[in-house]
């Protein structure tokens, strides 16, 4: 029931592109905001709302749509450009992105937009919730699919294990979590502030399915994602899944990739124009 | 108000309050079938054990992760659930604050949640299980309802009420077996003081099991020749402003009395009332900024000073302030 599916893979780099320029226009007159999250994560929003989640924009409160939880709640400008595109909301409200009386709030609040299933912002709190809506799901006999998106960093946070052992002990199959797996965090690369891997040997150990992809192989994502959610909706009792997606913070504009300084700040005009310049040749060779 | 005869005889039946809201949860599970409960292992002490054997596939046993619970039943709840979660108040709301504030208050859900174990009459655990300041970090937070009962029979009022009303709610419930005073016909309306006894001289306004003690104060004040009205402040949030102003205006002083601190709950919301809309002086019986310690509960309650004999010395100060 999704509005717009794109099938082919240079519709979705398209696609993914947009959404990589709508985060530079939107971080430029916000003048705060996180840049290397949102930038890394588009390839995975692109997929999931424009080809795998089941959704429908003109109907966001209808109840067979896919739950999509974003529990990272700091890259929401990837989560509100990718809303835009997909046409929740005019996308004329892109430039009031974390000013007053903007429903573009710093972090995501459910209510203020439609398509938010949660508001979010602390760490660590969304796979919980994802946990709810997943059991809410099963009581009921609904087909629909719990999507969670997660950062690596609010692995850091012991609520989001409690969410796995409660995901585990119910066997919430109809629960797919997604890692942005780029490394980084606030103060430097999570292997020095804090090591997390193994990954996918925890999530193993904790008895979850899990499945590794290069989060910016478009092509990767895709089957990925479609494979999950084939997996989730088939209404069986059996392991939550987590697809550990190793990305590139900052993907799509150089002087950001893989630096954590680009964590939590945007780029000032000059910056933008560089990033905007970049953006639209990687366009030309997409097109080409 | 009608409360049971002879309510100061020794064979009056003592319960739990935590009972109260435990069969009110199965009730309210029997007629609303969108009822999901949850615990963090430690069911059969808040009382949600009767609601798991009734209803085992609307029972989720989150394990030792209050955090966890809050943020699992604000996803049921988004779903359309009416979600009921229980665990020791000391750790939920005392550990999971953030997550009640961001998950379920900002999202202003229907969650009603219970902190079991509240205020000094725990007893024997000590500091670390009293909570003391449980109604304090509730009240501030936007969209929330906070209520903390009396006795057994106004828990299971103040459950059914909680899933009635729209958004989310926070109940205290202590564990200690206590009077039941109040009957089923006494009312319970959510935001309303019930005036159990009327007065001219102090009105005493009192939450939890401090109410009993209220009564028992003021029948001994009478043979002193003080006249003090009793109130029932079930719900600290939203606090009953008319009825607190009425009485303040009509007896001149007050006291409260609580078995939580005395900042930021109910001492601290009459407070806040009377010093902008009557300014009357007031005595809070609470605890006094401290950290409580192992006892009886009973023994606790006097030695902290949130007991009758208290409440009567509170008096006499407030009186004595006019
Ligand atoms: C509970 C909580 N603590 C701290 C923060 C502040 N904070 C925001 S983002 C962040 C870094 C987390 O790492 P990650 O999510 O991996 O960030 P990214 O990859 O997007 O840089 C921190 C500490 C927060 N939002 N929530
Ligand atoms: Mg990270």
């Amino acid at each position: 029931m999704s509005a717009i599916r794109l099938d082919s893979t240079s519709e979705l780099l398209l696609k993914a592109n947009d959404i990589r320029v709508d985060i530079i226009n939107m971080l430029l007159p916000a003048k705060s905001g996180h840049s290397a999250g949102p930038l890394g994560m588009a390839d995975i929003f692109t997929a999931l709302y424009f080809h795998t989640a089941v959704h429908d924009p003109k109907k966001p409160q209808w109840d067979g749509r896919d739950r999509i939880v974003l529990s990272n709640g700091h890259i929401a400008p990837v989560l509100y450009a990718t809303l835009g595109e997909a046409g929740y909301f005019d996308k004329k409200l892109f430039n009031s992105l974390r000013k007053f009386g903007s429903p573009l709030q710093g972090h995501p609040h459910k209510g203020a937009l439609a398509g938010i299933e949660t508001s979010s912002g602390p760490l660590g709190q969304g796979l919980s919730q994802a946990c709810g809506m997943a059991l809410a799901a099963r009581m009921d006999k609904k087909k629909h699919v719990v999507w969670c998106l997660t950062s690596d960093g609010e692995h850091e946070e012991g609520q989001t294990w409690e969410a796995v052992l409660l995901a585990a002990k119910y066997k919430l199959g109809n629960l797919v979590a997604i890692m942005d797996r780029n490394f980084i965090q606030i103060d430097g690369p999570t292997e020095t502030i804090m090591p997390l891997e193994s990954m996918a040997a925890k999530y193993r150990a904790f008895n979850w399915e899990v499945v590794e992809i290069d989060g910016n192989d478009m092509l990767e994502v895709v089957k990925a994602l479609d494979a999950a959610r084939t997996r989730a909706a088939s209404g069986k009792v059996q392991p939550p899944l987590m697809i550990i997606a190793k990305t590139v913070p900052g993907k799509g504009v150089s002087f950001m990739e893989n630096a954590y300084e680009w964590h939590g700040k945007p780029p000032n005009a000059e910056e933008a124009a560089k990033a905007l310049a970049e953006l639209r040749a990687a366009r030309a060779k997409i097109k080409a | 108000m009608k409360l049971e005869a002879n309510l100061f005889a020794a064979e009056m039946k003592k319960v739990a309050i935590r009972d109260g809201w435990g069969k009110a949860l199965v009730e309210i599970g029997k007629e609303n079938k969108e009822l999901v409960v949850l615990t963090a292992d430690v069911s059969e002490s808040v009382r949600t054990h009767w609601f798991e054997k009734a209803f085992p596939e609307r029972f989720v046993q989150c394990g030792v992760s209050e955090q966890n619970m809050a943020s699992v039943a604000a996803g049921l709840a988004m779903e359309g659930k009416t979600v009921f979660f229980s665990a020791y108040g000391v750790f939920s709301p005392g550990r999971n604050w953030d997550q009640v504030r961001v998950n379920i208050a900002y999202n202003n859900l229907d969650v009603k949640f219970s902190g079991a174990h509240a205020g000094i009459t725990v007893g024997p655990d000590g500091a670390t299980h009293q909570a003391l300041e449980d109604m304090a970090i509730m009240r501030v937070l936007p969209n929330m309802c906070v209520i903390c009962p009396c006795d057994e029979k106004e828990a299971g009022k103040a459950a059914r009420a909680a899933a009635e009303r729209k958004g989310p709610v926070y109940i205290r419930l202590g564990r200690e077996k206590t009077p039941v005073f109040t009957t089923d016909s006494t009312p319970f309306e959510i935001g309303k003081i019930n005036v159990l006894a009327d007065g001219s001289d102090v009105a005493i306004v009192a939450c939890g099991v401090p109410v009993f003690e209220a009564l028992k104060a003021a029948k001994n004040l009478a043979e002193d020749g003080i006249s003090a009205a009793v109130l029932d402040c079930h719900t600290v949030k939203p606090i009953d402003k008319k009825t607190l102003v009425e009485f303040a205006r009509r007896c001149g002083c007050v006291v409260t009395a609580e078995e939580h601190q005395i900042n930021g709950a109910l001492g601290g919301a009459v407070c806040e009332v009377l010093s902008e809309e009557c300014p009357t002086p007031v005595v809070r019986v609470g605890m006094q900024d401290k950290f409580g310690e192992s006892g009886d509960g009973i023994e606790l309650l006097k030695h902290f000073g949130m007991d009758s004999a208290a409440i009567e010395k509170a008096v006499k100060r407030a009186i004595g302030k006019k």
